[in-house]
This record gives structure tokens, C-alpha cells and sequence, in this order.
């Protein structure tokens, strides 16, 4: 009995500390945030930046001790592999609202992206994208979808007053590909190149699977242009960029983000020169304003070196978080009007959103091949 | 001026190809009316080979001229599609020769599939940069046309292939047991002709003018990939259908036409159509033309030669 009465003492002091603590220090809860994105297949890289990039944030957050409706928020990070593939990326998307998150930082491609967004429409959690450049994400006319990159038109448009404007450049032959992407820069770029008032001598098209473009070619040869601006991907801009050269067709070549790869230094070799020219959304890491203390910090984390991404996955987790001080609130239908009107610094820059959910001022890089790489010329706002 | 030289010059290079892809296509139709679809692969297959070898050989004998190492491809690539064709006929095709004529079609939409994965397994799904070891700069015969050293080499190639084939099938012993088995292989067969030997003989020949057609495509562009075989199969499929298929001529008139078609179609259709239609119409432009010349010559412009099986 002794024994036990000494056993107990002890026992309730402790407990009259921790209830009395209670009423002290707020309750702790666990906010959940998802990330989606590719952790198999060719585009892993993509999408393991990005969750990279999401739990630097979360721990940042972390460690400093939010409060928010009274409670002391601890956030927690649940990511999914969506393999950058449409279905998939919609049975991701159900499971993470499934698993009661309160926001999302994904898709990174934006073929799962798009897709995606409609479930978390449904459920009323806000996503934001790091990385999808697709106009059509936040064309669906969605409350919830977010993005803190630049997109594929706000990229042509910089690159059609880019030719017109810095390359002075007047007679512009555009070409696309008919894809959903390839289509919609070039045709970007065909209006910006007019408003800047360029003039375009020659509108060619062909498919995402070609490899002769000797005919089109030898068509915008005949115009003459000084600028040939190619909306598509590597795997056709390598081999366009040599034909080019086979007709002494000497104009300078313009690209977007999916040319701008080591893949077409690859396959376009010897036919590049310092008057060719590619676009990627968003700003080298050491133009961005928080840019070398994130790479130290990222690096210390994880031993690695940034990919791409990782700095817009860190934004766009910091935007929900400081969306969800700003309302005091983790509840997503709560701090939607706050995200909507963020106005924050972020790793990357300013991070606010227009009316479609689609960053402000979002940042394009050019870049020209130079000493064998892509070396970046200027960034446009 | 100049466009229109330069215009039919692009369309004699991609015409020169799809001509020698489509001879294979038709010397199979001819002989069993089979439409040996994993054709196409053959093409991909040889352009693969052939760049292995090249790197392989770069690497491991470095400072060897250029040419020497587009022969070695060839040399390692035509041989190995030869037996690849021989395997396809002897292991798909051969139980198949009295099953009905689905049957053997199937299995060249699946052997097609087969040949495209295992390129796939074995060469990964990346494009490969084919070295283009003859020269692309362009030079100026005349003023505003420019021709490069390997346009010419291909449709230099493409002709004296052709014509060899062509001497082959109708002045040799093989050429002459091909034409009977190509008659009636029973028949042939009676006549003391080894009539499986002269099938595959058919399907050896095609592969090893595919293989070449292959190196000649992936020189020409500087690419190679595991589905590179898909839309020059198509279109000598359609080259080989305008030409008449089964008639060997009509194969290669019919690539030529085609080439040249595409070519105009992708150059001039904007003019034609008052600006109305544009370049993204010229796969449907030559489609168009086959239609037509379907529908006033359903066998094809130098007629369809197969013999009656009645």
C-alpha cells in the first residue's frame, strides 16, 4: 500500500502540471499538406525537386512555432506519386483529399495538373502549382487553382516583344507543332510579335512526330524572315534547327521551354550558334532574390543541388501557410480569399495572384547557346 | 523559281526513300497478298544497328574516316535486317501461308508491336543524335537551290538500289522463280521452283533494302528512335497503293510521287487554296491525291500486278 500511495503522488502532481500546462499553451494540431507530382518514371527528377522543395518549407514553418486560431500548428507533409500521367494523377489527387489536406503544392506537369484540379475544385482545397505552364489550367475557371509560375502565353508574349523589340528583328516566320502547348506559344507569340508591331511572313505548321521540315522550310526561306520561331519540343527543334542550317537559311531561331533542354543541344549539334535563343518560365537561381540562401539551405538539407523547381514548390508551400496566418485559419474555404489576395516575398520574387489564380509578373529567362550550354541573357517581367 | 527546284528537290529525297521502303512492301504483296505492316520496323531496326556499330566502332577504333564507318553500319545493319526479315517470314508468316488472309495480317500488326518494344528494351525510349558522316553543308548548283553532298548520295543510292532490283527480278534465275511465284506458288512449285525458298528470298531482299533505307533516314535527319519506323512504313505503305501494289515500277513511282506531292502540298497548298489551307495539310493533301487516284484508277497509277488466283 505504501509503496503504491508513493507510486501515485508522483503520478497526479504530474498530471495537475499538465493539465494546468494546458490551459497555458494552446492545443496542438497537425495541418496536413499534399504534394504531387512524377517519383517514377523519366520526369522523377521533376517531381522529387518539388516535394524537396515543400518539406524545406514545411520545416521552416515549423520551426517557427505558428499559431493560428488559437492553436499551435504543427504542418505535416503527405506526398503522392502521380507519374505524371493524367489518371493517375486523378486518383492521387482523390486520395490526398481523402486524407483530409488542407492545401496542395502540385501537379508539376501539366497533364496531371489539369486533370487534377477538378477534384480539388470539388473539394474546395486550394493546389498550387509549381511548375504546370499550361494556359488551359487556370482557364477552367476555377477558384482553387494556383500557380506560382510564369505561364506557356505569358511566355510568348515576352518572346514576341523579346524579337521585336531587343532583336529588332521585323520579317518573323512561326512554326508550330498543332499540340496543345506548341500551338499555343507560337500563337502567343505570332500576336505579341504584331502588337510590338513586327510583321509575321510566314505561319507554317507541322506534328510532334516529324522529323523533315525541308518542305516548310524551304517555304519561310522564301520569305526571308530574320527571326524563325519554332512552338514544340526538342525532339523536333534539334532536327529543324539542322535542316534550317542544310538551306542556308541563316535567321536567328527562337524557341520556348521546349527546346530549352540539354536534349536539343544533343540533336541540334553543330547547328547552333549565339543567335539561337530559348525561353524558361521563371528566373535563374541567382537572379532570384532569395536565391543563394535557398540553394545553401537546400544543400545543406539534402546533400543535393536544386534541379528546377524546388524554389517554386518552397514558394507555393509558403504561400498556403502565410494565406492561412493572413485568415487565421487552416480551414481551406476560410483562407482562399486570403491566398487570392497574397501579397508576399517569396524565394522567387513577389508572390501575388491575378484574377484566374495565375502569378503577377510572372518572370521569363531568355537564354542563348553559348560556350555549350544555355547561358541566360535577360529576364523579362 | 528557286522554291519550286528546291521544292521538288526535298520532295526527291523523302520520295527516294519512301520508294525503296515501298518496294518492300510490294514485292511481299506481290508474291503472298500479304501487307507485311512490321515493315516499317525493319527501317528502325537497320537505322538502329547501324548507329550502334558506328559508335561502337568510333570508340573503339577512333580516327577512322567517316565513310568507312557509315559502311561498317551498313555492313553490320544489312545483314542483320535480312535475318530479322528471314525470322519474321519463317517464324510469323510460314505456318500462316493457307490461313485466311486475316490471319497472317494480324500478325504483322504484332510482330510490328514486338520489333517496336524490344527496340524500345534495348535502345531506350530517348532519341538517339544519328552522325551524319557525310556532309550536310549546303552548296549552290544554281542560284537561291541549295544541295547538299548527302541529299545527292541518297537519291544516288535510292536509284542504283532500284535499278539493281529491278535487273534482279527480271534478268536473273532468282528474279525469274520470284515472277512465277508470284503467278501461283503451288504452281511454281510443280515447276520444280523452291517456292519457300523464293519467299524468303522476297522478305531478305526487302529487309535489306529497308536497312538501307533506315541508315539513309536517320543520315539524312540526324535522328534515330525506337519509333522512327511508323511514319515512313505509313507512307511507303501509301506509296506503294498509288504506285499499284504488287507492281515493283509502280512501288518506286509512287514513293517518288509521293515525296514530291508532300512536298509541293506543304509549299504551294497556302496558293493553291487562296490561303484558305495551310501547311498543317499536307499529310491530308497527299491523302487527298491517293483518294483521287484511287478513284479514277483503283489499282494504282502503273496498275496493280497480282496474279489472278481464281
Amino acid at each position: 500500500m505504501k509503496a503504491n500511495k508513493l507510486f501515485i503522488a508522483p503520478a497526479v502532481a504530474c498530471l495537475a502540471a499538465s493539465l494546468a500546462a494546458g490551459t497555458v499553451q494552446a492545443k496542438e494540431v497537425v495541418v496536413r499538406i499534399g504534394h504531387a507530382g512524377p517519383l517514377s518514371g523519366p520526369a522523377a527528377a521533376f517531381g522529387k525537386d518539388g516535394e524537396n522543395g515543400a518539406r524545406l518549407a514545411i520545416e521552416d514553418a515549423n520551426a517557427k512555432k505558428l499559431q493560428i486560431g488559437g492553436d499551435s500548428v504543427k504542418f505535416e507533409l503527405v506526398s503522392e506519386d502521380d507519374q505524371a500521367d493524367p489518371r493517375t494523377a486523378t486518383t492521387v489527387a482523390q486520395r490526398l483529399t481523402d486524407a483530409g489536406v488542407k492545401g496542395v503544392v502540385g501537379h508539376v506537369t501539366s497533364g496531371a495538373s489539369v486533370p487534377a484540379a477538378r477534384i480539388y475544385e470539388n473539394a474546395g482545397i486550394p493546389m498550387i502549382t509549381p511548375s504546370s505552364t499550361s494556359p488551359k489550367l487556370t482557364q477552367q475557371g476555377y477558384k482553387m487553382t494556383f500557380r506560382v509560375i510564369a505561364n506557356d502565353l505569358q511566355q510568348g508574349n515576352a518572346l514576341g516583344k523579346y524579337a521585336v523589340e531587343q532583336l529588332k528583328a521585323t520579317r518573323i516566320a512561326v512554326i508550330d507543332d498543332r499540340t496543345a502547348y506548341g500551338q499555343g506559344l507560337a500563337d502567343a507569340f505570332a500576336n505579341a510579335v504584331k502588337a510590338a508591331g513586327g510583321q509575321v511572313v510566314g505561319r507554317e505548321f507541322t506534328n510532334d512526330k516529324a522529323t523533315d521540315f525541308m518542305a516548310i522550310l524551304t517555304k519561310v526561306r522564301a520569305a526571308n524572315p530574320d527571326v524563325v520561331f519554332y512552338g514544340g519540343m526538342d525532339a523536333q527543334s534539334g532536327p529543324l534547327t539542322r535542316q534550317m542550317k542544310q538551306l542556308g537559311l541563316t535567321a536567328k531561331f527562337l524557341t520556348g521551354d521546349g527546346g530549352c533542354t540539354g536534349e536539343m543541344i544533343k540533336m541540334a549539334g553543330d547547328a547552333l550558334s549565339a543567335t539561337t535563343y530559348c525561353t524558361q518560365a521563371g528566373i535563374p537561381l541567382d537572379k532570384m532574390p532569395g536565391g543563394t540562401a535557398f540553394r545553401t539551405q537546400f544543400k545543406q538539407r539534402y546533400g543535393s543541388d536544386i534541379h528546377v523547381y524546388a524554389p517554386y514548390s518552397y514558394d507555393a508551400t509558403m504561400a498556403l501557410i502565410e494565406a492561412m496566418k493572413v485568415a487565421n485559419s487552416v480551414e481551406p474555404t476560410k483562407y482562399q480569399p486570403a491566398l487570392k489576395a497574397l501579397n508576399a516575398q517569396g524565394v522567387t520574387g513577389p508572390l501575388a495572384f491575378d484574377q484566374s489564380g495565375d502569378i503577377k509578373g510572372g518572370a521569363i529567362t531568355v537564354y542563348n547557346f553559348s560556350g555549350g550550354r544555355w547561358a541566360p541573357l535577360q529576364t523579362l517581367q | 523559281m528557286e522554291t519550286l527546284l528546291q521544292q521538288t528537290l526535298n520532295g526527291l529525297v523523302a520520295g527516294s526513300i519512301y520508294a525503296l521502303v515501298a518496294l518492300g512492301y510490294t514485292m511481299v504483296y506481290g508474291i503472298l497478298g500479304l501487307i507485311n505492316f512490321a515493315h516499317g520496323e525493319i527501317v528502325m531496326v537497320g537505322a538502329l544497328v547501324a548507329l550502334q556499330t558506328i559508335l561502337f566502332l568510333s570508340s573503339a577504333v577512333p580516327g577512322l574516316p567517316p565513310l568507312v564507318l557509315l559502311l561498317a553500319g551498313v555492313v553490320v545493319a544489312v545483314p542483320a535486317c535480312m535475318a530479322l526479315g528471314y525470322l519474321i517470314e519463317r517464324i510469323g508468316y510460314r505456318r500462316l501461308r493457307n490461313a485466311p488472309r486475316l490471319a497472317p495480317l494480324i500478325t504483322a500488326i504484332g510482330v510490328s508491336f514486338l520489333l517496336q518494344t524490344l527496340a524500345m528494351i534495348i535502345w531506350g525510349r530517348e532519341f538517339h543524335v544519328f552522325p551524319q558522316l557525310i556532309d550536310t553543308a549546303p552548296m549552290q548548283p544554281v542560284d537561291g537551290v541549295v544541295v547538299s553532298p548527302m541529299q545527292i548520295f541518297t537519291i544516288v543510292v535510292a536509284f542504283t538500289l532500284m535499278g539493281g532490283l529491278m535487273l534482279l527480278v527480271n534478268k536473273s534465275r532468282l528474279g525469274r522463280a520470284m515472277r512465277a511465284t508470284a503467278e501461283n506458288h503451288r504452281v511454281a512449285g510443280l515447276m520444280g521452283i523452291n517456292a519457300n525458298g523464293v519467299i524468303a528470298a522476297t522478305f531478305i531482299i526487302g529487309s535489306g533494302l529497308a536497312a538501307l533505307a533506315g541508315v539513309l533516314f536517320a543520315s539524312n535527319y540526324a535522328i534515330a528512335h525506337y519509333s522512327m519506323g511508323f511514319t515512313p512504313g505509313l507512307k511507303a505503305f501509301t506509296a506503294a497503293v498509288l504506285g499499284g501494289i504488287g507492281n515493283l515500277p509502280g512501288a518506286m513511282v509512287g514513293g517518288l510521287v509521293l515525296g514530291l506531292v508532300e512536298s509541293f502540298g506543304a509549299g504551294y497548298i497556302e496558293h493553291l487554296s487562296f490561303g484558305f489551307l495551310n501547311s498543317s495539310y499536307q499529310d491530308i493533301f497527299a491523302f487527298m491525291i491517293l483518294g483521287a487516284v484511287l478513284i479514277f484508277r483503283p489499282s494504282g497509277l502503273l496498275g496493280e500486278r497480282v496474279a489472278d488466283r481464281a
